[in-house]
């Protein structure tokens, strides 16, 4: 078992227009039951912000109207509160976005490790400028505050995956490969290890070395 | 320097697995049930003992907290664990996490049973997948292996812990937001009183803790609260998980003992500041809402609650985010308003005006677009909305402009003049 979080499911409309009807499938279903059942009766409404992400992922990564009433009704919520919900929290588009995501943390800890010149990487090789589209459907780049991720700064989210420690050339071999439809590696440009400082880690050395790991010089 | 034997996040960086089988070899769910046969008020006490003070910002004790939920309650008791990260510089709950989520769920059931709840809630920010999917498996690895779930470990109690995602809001690490957005709300903070001890979740006594503050539990009950509490110093006791980002060499994370010089803390763990330590500028010490330390302070600092207080600044979550004397001060500090606009809930007036305000008149700052006593009507504005709304985010705000204005006031008036010499010109 996982955390059970689907993947985003390609648009199944052209981009721009409001589906006039939204069902989950029968997978996405029984998933919307487990989610229900997690919190106490009468208090279904907690199941909004996941019933909401499980519509938009099955829905290309954004939410239609349609997708916004079915949640609505299924959790015999009065519409305008599953509105409000979705357009609250900024992890849910309301419009169509493209198949790779592209969220570029500028907020100051990863802005003082050069996050714009990440930004510019991506306007340069997308060709497109924060909030906008590739003509191809193929990206969306927005700028976003602090995603939580700040000793691997400068980073940037594209769907679910979190690529840190992050400068131009990277950035843009990162943008090349999803462009050829490759899976990249998410996690560290530099092969850094989670939080652990470059070079090996000036603490618990005597894991890193039963790991495999070369802690960093000097006294333990 | 600590000892790694001191060390409770011995799988920080994820050199071994987040697997049950690994976390027991690293000593989690060693015997839980002969800690919860020990009672309740045992528990409460121990953790009171030790000095623990929640470790997401406030640095309120959090037995203390605890002991405020009524000892019988015909309703339900929640334990809510705020792991809505988000404040620019903090990332340590995340890898706690991922690497190392058993420790949580144990410290979940322990908590729990110490408030009288039979459930918990677990609101990890949406962003982390990875996380909320290996902390997922930790949880269903738990149940499976009985040690939560009916008669959890086998100690008669019945307990029950859900993940629940988050949809991308700073507000919501606001714990009465958290409780709002759990119900299926907007994440707008709520008066207090009540407090969530008496009306919470559900309007059931709750309480909600920082995921540190709960992860920490189990080893302090195993290890005795006298371990902890010889830790730091007094008030300020234990180990606290750092993030160092910013302008030095190796920026990480890393569990070390609270009142660590910052000076020690940088140049030990994260290489030092860029181009040395006299190249350092600025630091600031907790997260984005506390105050810039001038480069004199940092000299001496220790790394704790009361001695940043002193200070006008705060430990808040121990994210310190250093800058190199390249660093456009008023920049750095303008863009932090830009976040807290962004942020804003909306709710109250001073906060959602305020905010704005605050940013484009910071804009204008960052340019030199300003004139002098701008600079003292902005510092009387950001003392407007400081203490005006109904949750901390308008003072969170306020502080970093504070703080600028404090401490790099010459730099701010040096760069109206300029624009002003430019503009005659």
């Amino acid at each position: 078992m996982s955390a059970d979080i689907p993947a985003n499911q390609p648009p199944g409309q052209p981009p721009g227009e409001e589906p006039a009807s939204f069902v989950f499938t029968a997978e996405n279903l029984e998933r919307a039951r487990r989610i229900i059942a997690k919190y106490p009766e009468g208090r279904q409404a907690s199941a909004v912000m996941p019933l909401l992400d499980l519509a938009q992922r099955q829905n290309g990564n954004w939410l239609s109207r349609a997708a916004m009433d079915y949640v609505a009704a299924m959790l015999e919520m009065p519409p305008m509160r599953v509105y409000e919900v979705a357009t609250f929290y900024t992890m849910y588009n309301r419009e169509p976005v493209g198949r790779h995501f592209v969220q570029v943390c500028t907020t100051t800890p990863c802005w003082l490790r050069g996050s714009d010149e990440v930004l510019h990487a991506c306007e340069r090789k997308l060709g497109i400028g924060p909030g906008e589209t590739t003509p191809d459907g193929q990206f969306t780049l927005i700028e976003v505050e602090c995603l939580g991720a700040c000793v691997n700064a400068p980073m940037m989210q594209i769907n679910d995956d979190y690529f840190e420690d992050l400068d131009a050339a990277s950035t843009e071999r990162i943008l090349d490969a999803l462009a050829r439809g490759e899976k990249v590696q998410a996690g560290s440009a530099k092969g850094r290890r989670g939080s652990c400082p470059e070079g090996g880690p000036t603490t618990l050395k005597e894991f890193a070395r039963r790991a495999g790991v070369q802690p960093a010089g000097g006294d333990d | 320097m600590l000892r790694d034997e001191d060390r409770i996040f011995t799988n920080l960086y994820g050199f071994e697995s987040f697997g049950l089988e690994a976390a027991k070899k690293r000593g989690d769910w060693d015997n839980t049930r002969a800690l919860i046969e020990k009672g309740r008020d045992w528990i409460i006490n121990e953790v009171k003992e030790s000095g623990l003070r929640g470790r997401g910002g406030a640095g309120f004790s959090t037995g203390l907290k605890w002991s405020f939920m009524p000892k019988q309650s015909d309703r339900p008791h929640y334990l809510v664990v705020n792991a809505d990260e988000g404040e620019p510089g903090t990332c340590k709950d995340r890898d706690l996490m991922r690497y190392d989520p058993h420790k949580l769920v144990e410290g979940c059931l322990l908590g729990s049973f110490a408030i009288g709840a039979h459930a918990c809630y677990i609101y990890i920010r949406g962003e982390f997948y990875d996380e909320a999917s290996n902390l997922q498996k930790a949880i269903d690895e738990a149940y499976e292996a009985g040690l939560i779930g009916k008669n959890a470990c086998g100690s008669g109690w019945d307990f029950d812990l859900y993940l629940h995602r988050g949809a991308g809001a700073y507000i919501c690490g606001e714990e009465t937001a958290l409780i709002e957005s759990l119900e299926g709300k907007k994440g707008q903070p709520r008066n207090k009183p009540p407090f969530p001890a008496q009306a919470g979740l559900y309007s059931c006594p709750t309480t909600v803790n920082n995921v540190e503050s709960i992860a920490v539990v189990p080893t302090i009950l195993r290890r005795g609260a006298g371990w902890f509490a010889g830790i730091g110093r007094p008030k300020n006791t234990g180990t606290k998980v750092f993030c160092i980002s910013g302008h030095v060499n190796r920026p990480c994370n890393v569990e070390e003992a609270m009142g660590i010089p910052l000076k020690e803390l940088i140049e030990k763990h994260a290489g030092g500041v860029r181009g040395g330590w006299d190249n350092l500028l600025t630091v600031i010490p907790g997260g984005s809402s506390v105050p810039v330390l001038p480069k004199e302070t940092c000299d001496t600092i220790l790394m704790d609650f009361d001695s940043l207080r002193e200070v006008r600044s705060g430990l808040g979550t121990a994210a310190v985010i250093v800058m190199d004397r390249s660093t456009d001060i008023v920049k750095a500090i303008a863009r932090l308003s830009k976040f807290y606009m962004h942020e804003s809930c909306g709710q109250c007036t001073p906060c959602r005006e305020g905010t704005g305000w605050m940013w484009r008149v910071m804009e204008r700052m960052v340019r030199g677009r300003a004139r002098v006593d701008e600079i003292d009507m902005l510092f009387e504005v950001t003392k407007q909305i400081e203490g005006h709304t109904i949750c901390a985010l308008g003072d969170a705000a306020a502080w970093p402009i504070q703080g600028l204005i404090r401490h790099f006031r010459p730099e701010m008036e040096r760069r109206i003049l300029e624009y002003r010499k430019m503009a005659a010109e």
